[in-house]
């Protein structure tokens, strides 16, 4: 016990050695973690809360409301697939927004959509579009859905065989405006979307979908939001502040983990939670209270 | 001050003479601030005689003088129509053909914008409505103030022979046409302006109000058709606005389900965009959508994608849609649902009469008509959302004539009563008011 005091008030009245000692080994740190990080994305607390890189086959659903739109989440999302440092590859299903709104989006964020297209990396498959309004007439929502699936899954499989694509991520942007092009069937969207959730296990890409928490909020028996938040292996919800608007903080984001495997083999899930501020180019995150 | 030192029409003899313009011998006479008493080299002398003649005037006087005359000559020129060369603007980076049209302007992110028909809305929408947006209003079974948007937004698609379809579940929505309020005529501007200055109680703080409605009432003279008119409510559009221009009218009531209301918006929307190649800017306004006595009005999911399909037409065209819509009469899910598909999303709530609580609360209660809520403002190639500085504004009738939109106040708190700030104050904290949340 004597020793260990002495070697502690040994170490204590030497500071400026340990202190230089600490701050070289800080120093070689940094820089190599700034020479991995040359090669690594930017992170922020999203990129953290969602673990990692984006490798296997993961389903992430963005559930958000009126008062606040989850779009951000998805252009980051997107932006991050579609970095160029890896060659993956995007289908993009669109229901809300034609693709010169997410062109123009992305350019300010520092990615540019049409030569992504070009380059074979992004697949936009755009809904909002007559003619795909124009099959309703013959056909039924069934056989559009199954079309679709079809496109998506044949999609994949051409990416695959490209060597260098090792990793494929499947957005759709709007759960529940495909709910209504399929006439409130939600059984039938929730079919697709559990073959797209195949597609995950199967070719490991990823799958993302951005749905309404509001919507179903009053609906008391098992919905399509409890069975896609069932399927999803993360869960982000945006919600408003409860205290109302505010320029600075724009709303909060909650991030559910879910299925995190830990080393004993038991899974786990991790809730994070902080604020956000959406900007032109990029979205801050922040712990409430440490908004500089 | 000014004598002898040369006025207006001096300034431009000179430039009319053919010497060198007058910005250069403004730019000499800057320059040259301490030669002002002693011009002597021989450039100046082989000036001509014009020009020597103001610069001897120029010169009898002090530099300080020499500075007024540079200012007020720079004023003057300012003034005057510009000339090609030094003075001329480049409207380089907008494209020459738009801001001719009248009823469009450009918008945030490259969208256009046209007006809604109230100038305190578009100022709100930050500049009024994008084309392709679908806008929403939520009414209240209480009160018809949904109307008096749709009739501002009609005529003023009309004062501009902007395209025009409307419907409503009524048998014969072409009697509503005779209810569209007609422009105000400028001399009204002026009086009011004048009334203004006479009714103000603290000279000092309402000495700004009269320079400011001066600027607003030279800007209302300049241009022959403004963006945006103000309405007067009590008299009808004129004839001439209706002849011959594309407007047509549905009755919900009659059509079975929506899928020929479609059909016949998107022919509306293609002759629209086929207008002569120019953009001019089409409006559809569908009142009441959910009607009962509509036939499909029980069919929530055709409704649903109804709109669907008509904002999906919209967005790829150059129109604007408003449809209103009554929460009270469908379930939640689907109230919400339309919310979400709306690029704008406003609300408007009926003001009880007679109310003392609220008129204890607000300001202006008297002349309040109700309240207009902004929840949602359509942002088109952005992903910043508009945060407003407040969502909720009172809508007046001033002189019951035009419909005007004002920020909520809180009445002052009444020291001689005893209720504190807190306990009165609040907004939001008060059980009875609990209905409305501003």
């Amino acid at each position: 016990m004597l020793l260990l005091k002495s070697k502690t008030l040994i170490e204590k009245s030497k500071p400026p050695n340990y202190c230089i000692i600490n701050y070289q080994r800080n120093q070689r740190n940094y820089h190599s973690i700034r020479a991995v990080m040359a090669n690594a994305l930017p992170s922020n607390l999203l990129d953290e809360s969602l673990g990692g890189s984006s490798g296997g086959g993961r389903m992430i659903l963005v559930e958000d409301c009126v008062e606040t739109s989850g779009a951000f989440v998805v252009h980051h999302l997107l932006k991050r697939a579609l970095n160029s440092h890896s060659s993956d590859a995007v289908v993009f299903l669109s229901f809300s927004h034609p693709l010169s709104h997410y062109d123009r989006v992305l350019r300010k964020m520092g990615c540019n959509l049409s030569v992504q297209r070009d380059n074979k990396r992004l697949l936009f498959l755009d809904m909002l579009a007559l003619d795909h309004l124009d099959r309703n007439r013959g056909k039924t929502s069934e056989d559009i859905l199954i079309a679709l699936y079809g496109e998506i899954q044949k999609a994949v499989e051409i990416s695959r065989s490209h060597e260098a694509r090792h990793h494929i991520t499947v957005v759709i942007d709007d759960v529940s405006l495909m709910e209504v092009d399929a006439n409130g069937s939600s059984d039938l969207v929730l079919d697709f979307l559990r073959y797209c959730c195949s597609l995950t296990a199967q070719f490991g890409c990823s799958l993302i979908a951005l749905n309404h928490g509001d919507v179903y909020s009053t609906v008391d028996q098992p919905n399509l939001l409890l069975q896609l938040e069932y399927l999803a292996d993360i869960v982000i919800k945006i919600e408003p502040l409860a205290t109302g608007l505010a320029k600075d903080v724009h709303g909060q984001l909650t991030v559910t983990n879910r299925n995190l495997r830990v080393d004993s083999g038991k899974s786990r899930s991790r809730i994070h939670n902080f604020q956000f501020r959406i900007k032109d180019n990029s979205v801050e995150y922040f712990y409430p209270g440490s908004k500089t | 001050m000014f004598q002898g030192l040369p006025c207006r029409f001096e300034v431009e003899s000179v430039r009319n003479d053919g010497c060198p313009n007058s910005k250069q011998t403004m730019q000499w006479l800057i320059a040259n601030d301490d030669d002002a008493a002693r011009p002597s080299t021989a450039q100046q002398r082989r000036r001509s005689s014009a020009e020597r003649l103001w610069w001897t005037r120029v010169t009898n006087r002090n530099s300080f003088s020499v500075l007024v005359v540079v200012v007020a000559s720079v004023m003057v020129m300012a003034a005057n129509k510009p000339r090609s060369g030094s003075f001329s603007r480049n409207f380089g980076g907008a494209s020459s053909s738009v801001p001719s049209i009248p009823g469009l302007k450009h918008g945030p992110n490259g969208t256009m914008l046209l007006s809604s028909g109230i100038p305190d809305l578009d100022k709100i929408l930050g500049g009024g409505l994008a084309l392709g947006s679908l806008v929403v209003v939520r009414e209240d079974p209480e009160a018809p103030h949904h109307m008096l948007l749709l009739r501002n937004f009609m005529s003023q698609g009309l004062v501009h022979h902007q395209p025009l379809i409307y419907a409503s579940p009524a048998s014969d929505p072409r009697g509503f046409l005779g209810t569209l309020p007609s422009p105000m005529v400028s001399k009204d501007d002026k009086s009011r302006v004048h009334e203004t200055e006479q009714e103000k109680g603290l000279r000092i703080a309402w000495q700004y109000k009269k320079y400011f409605g001066e600027q607003s009432s030279e800007s209302h003279k300049d241009g022959k058709s403004e963006y945006c008119n103000d309405f007067d409510l009590r008299k009808p559009l004129e004839r001439h606005f209706f002849s011959g221009k594309q407007i047509d009218c549905v009755s919900l009531k009659e059509s079975a389900d929506l899928g020929a209301f479609h059909e016949r918006c998107s022919s509306f929307l293609s002759q629209a965009n086929q207008n002569n190649g120019n953009i001019t800017g089409g409006r559809i306004a569908i009142q009441s959508l959910c009607s009962p006595q509509c036939e499909y009005s029980n069919r929530e999911w055709e409704m649903l994608s109804f709109v669907r399909s008509l904002k999906s037409v919209v967005r790829l065209s150059n129109a604007v849609a408003v449809v209103t819509f009554s929460p009270s009469l469908v379930s939640t899910t689907f109230s919400i649902r339309l919310q979400h598909l709306a690029d704008t999303l406003v609300s408007v709530k009926a003001i009880p009469d007679e109310d003392k609580e609220l008129a204890k609360l607000l300001t202006g209660y008297q002349d309040m008509v109700g309240l207009l809520s902004v929840h949602k403002v359509a942002r088109f190639n952005t992903q910043v959302p508009a945060i407003l500085e407040t969502t909720t504004f009172s809508m007046k009738l001033q002189k019951r004539r035009s419909l005007v939109l004002e920020c909520i106040n809180q009445a002052p708190v009444d020291g001689a009563t005893g209720s504190s700030y807190g306990s009165s104050g609040s907004c939001s904290g008060s059980s009875k008011t609990g209905s409305f949340d501003f």
